[in-house]
């Protein structure tokens, strides 16, 4: 599978979305069919233009072209009228048609210009691919304004806080036994970090450790607390239990090692990968536990360098 | 290709998630210990499983996976239904073993990173 990036999707998106009318030029040039092809030849010279609509009494009657000018020149028939040399009915776009239709037909005719027509059949634009190419970008570029707004607003947060240490802590209860609700402690803490616009990588990474040590608290103990603490260039997530603590704390850090019953590994739990799965995500991690009293393991993620380790 | 597109080819019925399938699939991972999957899965992967419980969600959300199947006419019980329409994630059930359904979508062209 190619990876894919959300833009192309969103150009995707865009294209069936946006209407020929958006991104369509409506300063019009046109010319009437009792014209020479020589005056449409001085008209598409001035102003730089490879084609014009025809109009006859306001109403659209025709197409005339860069290329029927070469060839009225070729023949030496300049002086005739454009009603003669034009291409009649021509294909139209209406203005209300999505930008897909309007890709499709090019492709289709292979004409380097559509004239565009409202609801009542009047001439409102001429739609080049290029009017397409430059009002998916614009609306690309609108739309990405938007979104680093929103992030700049997240990120910059804690730099609109006047204080000598501003940290955000989020907390949550984990019960014993709790597999309905268990992860989502964990799920709210991502959430959290995405939309402070905290780098994708270490979104995963504080994730996966958080998850696990959430599940940890939810099998092996009585239950406890999960808190994250964020502040600028640094996130620590506190896993802590009231007991009843771990016996051999590198025994439990061995992948593969597990004390989970049966019925718990058979939902797919106690795998014994827990401790290892937050050692490789974590920068710094602290495990303390005291049999009878409870556990406490500390991760610590350093965010300066947006994820990048 | 996008999660609709495996639902036809593999019979697979829809629990759940049914307004999420355009999701992306980039790629699949099978396992049923939810550990494996934490540090194994990749974003954009279609999770293969026979874990029926709230959970298989909450790890799905937490990674962002395409989709999981459940296989092996496991039916998940209603907190998963809920759990996933919640987060939006599609839930599509087969019969079929995981080793078919993994070498059914391998077929269809979705690959293990790495």
């Amino acid at each position: 599978m190619e990876r894919i990036d959300k833009t192309p999707t969103k150009v995707q998106e865009l294209v069936y979305e946006l209407r020929v009318r958006q991104v369509m030029s409506r300063a019009l040039i046109t010319v009437s069919p009792e014209a020479s092809m020589a005056e449409v030849k001085e008209l598409l010279r001035t102003h730089h233009i490879s084609g014009v609509p025809v109009l006859e009494d306001g109403r659209l009657v025709g197409m005339v072209s860069m290329e029927q000018v070469i060839r009225a020149l070729e023949s030496q028939q300049l002086q005739a009228p454009v009603r003669e040399r034009m291409t009649a009915s021509p294909r139209v776009l209406h203005e209300e048609e999505s930008i897909i239709s309007a890709i499709h037909q090019f492709a289709r005719y292979g004409y380097g210009r559509f004239p565009v027509l409202d609801q009542q059949g009047n001439l409102v634009g001429l739609l080049t691919k290029g009017d397409i190419v430059r009002g998916l970008l614009k609306q690309m570029e609108m739309l990405w304004h938007a979104e680093e707004e929103r992030r700049y607003q997240y990120q910059h947060m804690f730099e609109d806080i006047e204080s000598d240490d501003t940290t955000l802590t989020l907390r949550y209860q984990v019960r014993q036994h709790d597999f309905d609700t268990g992860g989502e402690a964990s799920s709210k803490i991502k959430r959290a970090l995405e939309r402070l616009g905290a780098h994708p990588q270490i979104v995963r990474r504080v994730a996966v450790a958080a998850y696990e040590a959430e599940v940890n608290i939810m099998i092996h103990s009585v239950g406890g607390e999960l808190t994250a603490e964020i502040s600028p260039g640094r996130i620590v997530v506190v896993a802590q239990d009231g007991g009843p603590g771990i016996a051999d704390i590198e025994l439990a850090m061995q992948a593969g090692y597990s004390t989970a019953p049966d019925w718990i590994r058979e939902l797919g739990f106690g795998a014994g990968m827990g401790l290892s799965n937050i050692r490789s995500c974590c920068d710094t991690m602290n495990l303390t536990s005291e049999v009878g009293v409870g556990t406490r393991l500390e991760m610590i993620f350093e965010t300066r360098d947006r994820g990048a380790r | 290709m996008i999660v609709q597109d495996i639902v036809a080819p593999l019979g697979l019925r829809i629990a759940a998630g049914e307004g999420h399938l355009d999701r992306q699939i980039e790629g699949g991972y099978a396992a049923d210990l939810l550990s494996c999957v934490m540090s194994g899965a990749t974003k954009g992967d279609v999770w293969v499983t026979l874990q029926a419980h709230p959970n298989v969600i909450a790890v799905a959300e937490l990674l962002g996976l395409a989709c999981v199947v459940i296989t092996e006419g496991t039916e998940p019980d209603g907190g998963t239904v809920a759990k996933a329409n919640e987060h939006g994630i599609p839930v599509l059930l087969s019969a079929a073993t995981t080793f078919k359904v993994v070498s059914q979508l391998v077929k269809l062209g979705i690959e293990a990173h790495k």
